[in-house]
């Protein structure tokens, strides 16, 4: 049984009525006619709503539960994969994870948030919010792309970086700065893909790709719309309103001229097909590393810099 | 509302002219309730002379504390206003034209050259009055200016910083400026210009968890706030008490995380003497 989320109760009515038919174990044709009707009725009324999903609409769906996580994206991407675990200074952050990886003879080194599949992966990593072990993990994975010349893959999916006392301490701050500043003088090329949810600090320390796509109904944003609306509209109740200002979809970022790509998701979002999904990165990611593959490792550096220098560029006044 | 508030009081004011209410004389310190004459607050580096609280203090008063008279504010880069066209309860876009209007300022951040104990600097000075210090665009465009200036003119960086993090109202672009502060501090990097990283009352959010914690040198004035996360955030997060002094400067040299902590009438000679030390 599929989780279904408030918006799409049209849709979850239809399936209970076809769960009931079907419970007849009836085989006449009165029934499987029916049956196909309201299949045909389920989607239509699915594409129907996914076409015109508000942004916190979106919200919603990039943190369904059922979203491809990093282990699926792995393991369905590539052909082979070998995880490395451990920042050498502290402990191993599961929140995020980090492994070499091939598809076919093409190698890479992927990192990425797990918010977790069950209750207890959820509870041991930590909702996909990592600490500062975690970025130190990536920083020292950073290192290993670029003495490697390895291309980086990172798939983001996190609420942000983990706001708690032993976080502080140990340097959450300097972590996700040390974070972005090394990925930045990577030497090889790195390519990000918000596969969920893109939360603020904790996304970008793992977002600074040479090409950074976005799932169709993900997001990213400067802060949760919950977080925003218990500022400035001093409630959450208002979390719609601000989802829809942060203008924190992926379609929304791609008119700001913020990411490179936008990838269709199959109808009914990435959770209804994990699969196709997985496929449908796995060529994009094919397409684009082909771009780099004759660029030295200054000019990717470059390219990154510049790159990042000339967002916001059209809202500059002359 | 009576007929007396309405008409005598207007046509008693009328005649004996508006009355000049002085500004208050008094300024009571939020940490020891003690009362202090304004006057002495500003001479005494607006720090409180019993209990040596650091008031916060406004970009402009920051820059003539630390240079003086002589120096040069220099333009930054003009952003569109309201590139995402934000409304809360107000427009973002109004909100704006309000704490420019407050402030007399363009922006959150003042880039200026000038000395200290002969030393010719470039500096960054973020304001918390306007819109809490927030780095949007403008912000992040004033980083990358200073970083430039300095890199150009061989002068040393220092950064003042005083933010509860991105601007919100710009939304993915402020959250942008992250990198882009980063790239701008990491050029300094490359030549042997030293960026001295001053962290003072608040330094959170997207701005310690950018170029400010990147420092080659991290001070902290004394008796700030610095963190990533607010204390509130972490409080709701793990439903318990905060240690005692939690995020505070004295309280993050002891985990490893600055340099030195400073009391602000001797940060200008720390200042000084350590771009002598990297010089």
């Amino acid at each position: 049984m599929q989780n279904f989320l408030d918006f799409e109760k049209p849709l979850l009515d239809i399936q209970s009525k076809m769960e009931e038919l079907r419970h007849l174990k009836d085989n006449s044709e009165n029934i499987a006619n029916e049956l196909s009707n309201l299949q045909e009725k389920f989607d239509k009324k699915l594409s129907e709503i996914y076409k015109e999903l508000t942004p916190f609409q979106k919200v919603k769906v990039c943190r369904h539960q059922d979203r491809p996580k990093f282990d699926d994206l792995v393991s369905k991407i590539f052909d082979k994969s070998e995880y490395l675990s451990g920042d050498r200074l502290f402990a191993d952050d599961t929140s995020l994870k980090g492994c070499l990886a091939k598809i076919g003879n093409k190698k890479f080194l992927v990192i990425g948030n797990d918010k977790g599949k069950d209750i207890d992966s959820r509870v041991k990593n930590n909702f996909g919010m990592a600490k500062p072990e975690g970025y130190r993990k990536a920083q020292r994975l950073f290192n290993i792309a670029s003495k490697f010349n390895l291309p980086i893959v990172t798939f983001i999916d996190t609420p942000g970086a983990f706001p708690g006392v032993e976080a502080e301490d140990r340097g959450q701050s300097e972590a996700i700065a040390t974070s972005i500043k090394k990925s930045l003088m990577v030497r090889s090329p790195i390519f990000s893909f918000v596969v969920g949810e893109g939360g603020s600090g904790g996304a970008v320390a793992m977002g600074m790709g040479n090409k950074v796509v976005m799932l169709e109904h993900s997001i990213y944003s400067v802060i949760s719309p919950e977080g925003c609306a218990s500022i400035l509209w001093r409630s959450i109740n208002h979390s719609e309103k601000a989802a829809e200002n942060l203008k924190l979809t992926a379609q929304d970022l791609l008119d700001l001229e913020v990411i490179d790509e936008i990838i269709k998701e199959p109808i009914g979002g990435a959770h209804r097909n994990v699969n196709e999904t997985c496929d449908l990165i796995k060529d994009c990611l094919e397409r684009i590393t082909e771009e780099f593959e004759n660029m030295t490792p200054e000019e990717i550096i470059l390219h990154r810099e510049k790159k990042y220098l000339e967002i916001g560029n059209k809202f500059m006044e002359n | 509302m009576n007929w007396i508030t309405n008409f005598v009081r207007p046509k008693l004011q009328a005649f004996v002219g508006k009355k000049e209410v002085p500004d208050n004389l008094w300024e009571t310190c939020p940490k020891c309730s003690q009362m202090l004459l304004k006057r002495e607050l500003e001479n005494n580096s607006f720090v409180c002379k019993h209990c040596d609280h650091h008031f916060r203090i406004s970009a402009k008063q920051r820059l003539s504390f630390f240079l003086g008279n002589n120096f040069m504010v220099m333009d930054t880069p003009k952003v569109k206003a309201d590139p995402l066209k934000f409304k809360d309860n107000k427009k973002y876009s109004d909100r704006l034209k309000e704490a420019q209007k407050k402030n007399s300022t363009y922006d959150s951040v003042i880039v200026a050259s000038g000395t200290i104990e002969k030393k010719k600097v470039t500096v960054a000075i973020f304001d918390f009055n306007f819109m809490g210090g927030s780095m949007g665009m403008a912000a992040g465009e004033a980083i990358v200016t200073a970083c430039n200036y300095a890199r150009n003119n061989n002068l040393p960086l220092i950064i003042f910083s005083s933010s509860g993090g991105a601007r919100m109202q710009e939304g993915i672009l402020s959250l942008m400026q992250m990198p882009r502060t980063v790239i701008a501090v990491n050029s300094l990097s490359k030549t042997n210009l030293p960026f001295i990283s001053v962290l003072t009352d608040p330094t959170t959010g997207g701005v310690s968890a950018s170029f400010a914690m990147l420092g080659d040198i991290i001070i902290a004035e004394k008796d700030a706030t610095i963190g990533f996360a607010g204390s509130r955030v972490i409080e709701e997060t793990i439903k318990e008490k905060l240690p005692q002094n939690f995020q505070k400067s004295e309280y993050l040299i002891e985990k490893g995380m600055i340099d030195i902590v400073v009391h602000r009438k001797e940060l200008n000679k720390k200042i000084s003497d350590i771009i002598e030390f990297l010089t």
